[in-house]
């Protein structure tokens, strides 16, 4: 499949079952919703080394948030529940309690509702007070700026995280300004984040390694400076690949925010420098959720 | 269909106890079924159709007309549906209620809403005394719902009150929130004496400065985010505390003489 001069190979991301939470996260303006926001969604890019993935979803307009203060919206996953549960109180207690202003709400409903500020409150040292107000149970804790305001609890939900896809490119600046202009529009989808460095990430890797103690290591088939001595993906005017990386809360999600991002990057054309996107995956052995590229750019999916 | 209406005959004497009338227990009943419930047992038996002209059909919306403060404990107990009372209520209005909406149009006496735990509860006149409130022996008082009362309330509105909402548009009487676990009253008028005694959690939010004991402490004047979701959460119902919006108040806390970490909040100009 070619689109505007750019090859779309004929393979699919694979990608895994997770467990995933919304967070809605306010303060007095949007600058400090995201002092807020930025440093609970830090050192959260993989699972292999950080827990959980998690990124900012969408800034929110003072009339869409609980407390009708401006806010953001951060989803974050992890692979299993317990992990989560535990991040999250984590992130809760270091991040938003400590943040001028901040308060933190629940941004998704589900049955299993998991800690948000249940655990939180302790650190009222018994000056806490609850609140059932309207049939939600929020947590007022005295801080030194006024009292930190959280929700008790916030939804857990099936998720998926692993969508991917690779940008191939003549040069590095070629690459990474595809990669952008695909993260830009991504941007724009709800119920998704791309969890890496401004959504971009250059390391991508492949299962296991030479050593016994890495379970992970370098994707060598895509890694331009290999491309002799290995067993290469890559053809010879390829300089750079950069990797785009989606969590997702439905399949749907993921799969429209690849085509979102794949066209973005077609629209550059092959002028651009990309030459190729492709996608990682194990061989369909490992993950349940295949994500067809050529499937996906047809919008036939499923 | 039409509500299920009972209009009273004749101005009564005694208090008649009329909780077997909610819509959890007239549902599936004949006419004649409801008219033979029994309100008043012993020798002067009376039955539902000896005090009440019965009329329509709507088991699941009733309606008291001529109602008087002799009707005790309407919607005692009940778990769906809707009454409306045209007139007056007596003790025990809504007690125990779990779910439905009740409105009174005239005054209720005392111990409305006492032990109430769900559905909304509207006085569009005065309540008595007891106003959500436990019953006798009881350690506890409502234990949740919305009462919104148009008038005044009596004194110890919210005594023991251990989840909820109560919303006062008048003034409330002495010992409003005495002896509080924990939920919320609102009272948009002024308040008795000993506000707050012996409170051991929740919030009362007041329109006007009250009189406070010695045990009751000022903690200084605030911008409280959590009120924001508050009065975002008055504004599903017909009331004046839909309007407030001013997030600034003078928090006080106690009553210190039970160790209590309750609060007064009185609202203040914005800043």
């Amino acid at each position: 499949m070619q689109i505007n001069g750019i090859q779309i190979d004929d393979t699919f991301a694979e990608a895994f079952n997770m467990r995933g939470t919304r967070v809605i996260i306010t303060a007095q303006n949007h600058k400090w919703a995201y002092h807020a926001a930025n440093a609970m969604t830090g050192f959260a890019t993989s699972v292999i080394g950080c827990g959980v993935e998690a990124g900012i979803e969408r800034e929110m307009t003072a009339d869409e948030t609980p407390d009708g203060r401006p806010g953001v919206s951060i989803l974050m996953f992890a692979m299993g529940s317990k992990v989560l549960m535990q991040q999250l109180e984590t992130r809760m207690g270091q991040c938003i309690l400590t943040c001028p202003t901040a308060a933190a709400f629940a941004g998704i409903i589900s049955e299993d509702m998991i800690s948000l500020g249940k655990h939180l409150r302790y650190f009222g040292d018994g000056f806490q007070t609850s609140k059932l107000i309207a049939g939600k149970r929020y947590w007022r804790i005295p801080v030194m700026d006024g009292e930190f305001l959280t929700e008790e609890t916030t939804g857990m939900v099936r998720a998926i995280g692993g969508g991917n896809f690779l940008i191939l490119a003549t040069s590095q600046p070629a690459a990474l300004a595809a990669a952008e202009a695909a993260i830009e529009a991504m941007k724009t989808l709800p119920n998704v984040i791309m969890p890496f460095p401004g959504g971009v990430v250059r390391s991508g890797s492949k299962v296991g390694s030479k050593y016994k103690t890495m379970f992970a290591s370098t994707n060598d088939a895509f890694c331009p400076t290999l491309k002799g001595i290995t067993n290469s993906e890559l053809s010879p005017e390829i300089e750079s690949v950069m990797e785009i990386v989606i969590d997702g809360l439905t399949f749907e999600d993921i799969a429209k925010s690849m085509k979102t991002g794949i066209e973005a990057i077609c629209k550059l054309g092959a002028g651009s420098g990309v030459k190729r996107i492709s996608a990682g995956n194990y061989g369909g052995k490992l993950g349940p959720h295949l994500f067809k590229l050529h499937d996906i750019l047809k919008g036939s999916a499923a | 269909m039409s509500a299920l209406t009972f209009t009273l005959k004749t101005a009564l004497l005694h208090s008649i106890n009329c909780s077997a009338l909610t819509p959890d227990n007239l549902a599936g009943k004949s006419a004649a079924e409801i008219a033979a419930i029994e309100l008043v047992k012993g020798r002067n038996q009376l039955l539902a159709g000896d005090i009440f002209d019965i009329s329509g059909t709507d088991t699941q919306e009733l309606c008291f007309r001529n109602a008087t403060a002799k009707l005790d404990y309407i919607g005692a107990g009940m778990s769906t549906g809707s009454i409306t009372i045209e007139g007056d209520a007596g003790a025990g209005l809504g007690y125990g209620m779990k779910h439905g909406n009740i409105h009174c149009k005239g005054n209720a006496a005392a111990f409305a809403a006492c032990s109430m735990r769900g559905g909304l509860l509207t006085i569009g006149g005065n309540s008595g005394d007891f106003l959500g409130a436990g019953t006798e022996g009881s350690r506890k008082g409502m234990l949740g719902g919305t009462v919104i009362v148009k008038g005044n309330a009596g004194d110890r509105a919210g005594d023991q009150m251990r989840r909820g909402l109560i919303l006062i548009e008048g003034n409330a009487g002495d010992y409003c929130a005495s002896r509080m676990i924990a939920g919320t009253i609102g009272v948009l008028g002024k308040t008795g004496i000993y506000t707050a005694f012996n409170m051991h959690r929740g919030t009362l939010l007041l329109q006007h400065q009250p009189e406070l004991h010695a045990t009751i402490c000022d903690c200084g004047t605030h911008t409280l985010p959590f009120l924001n979701l508050l009065f975002k959460s008055f504004r599903q119902y017909d009331t004046k505390f839909s309007s407030l919006d001013q997030n600034r108040v003078q928090r006080f806390a106690g009553d210190t003489a039970c160790n209590g970490n309750g609060e007064i909040l009185v609202l203040q100009p914005q800043a």
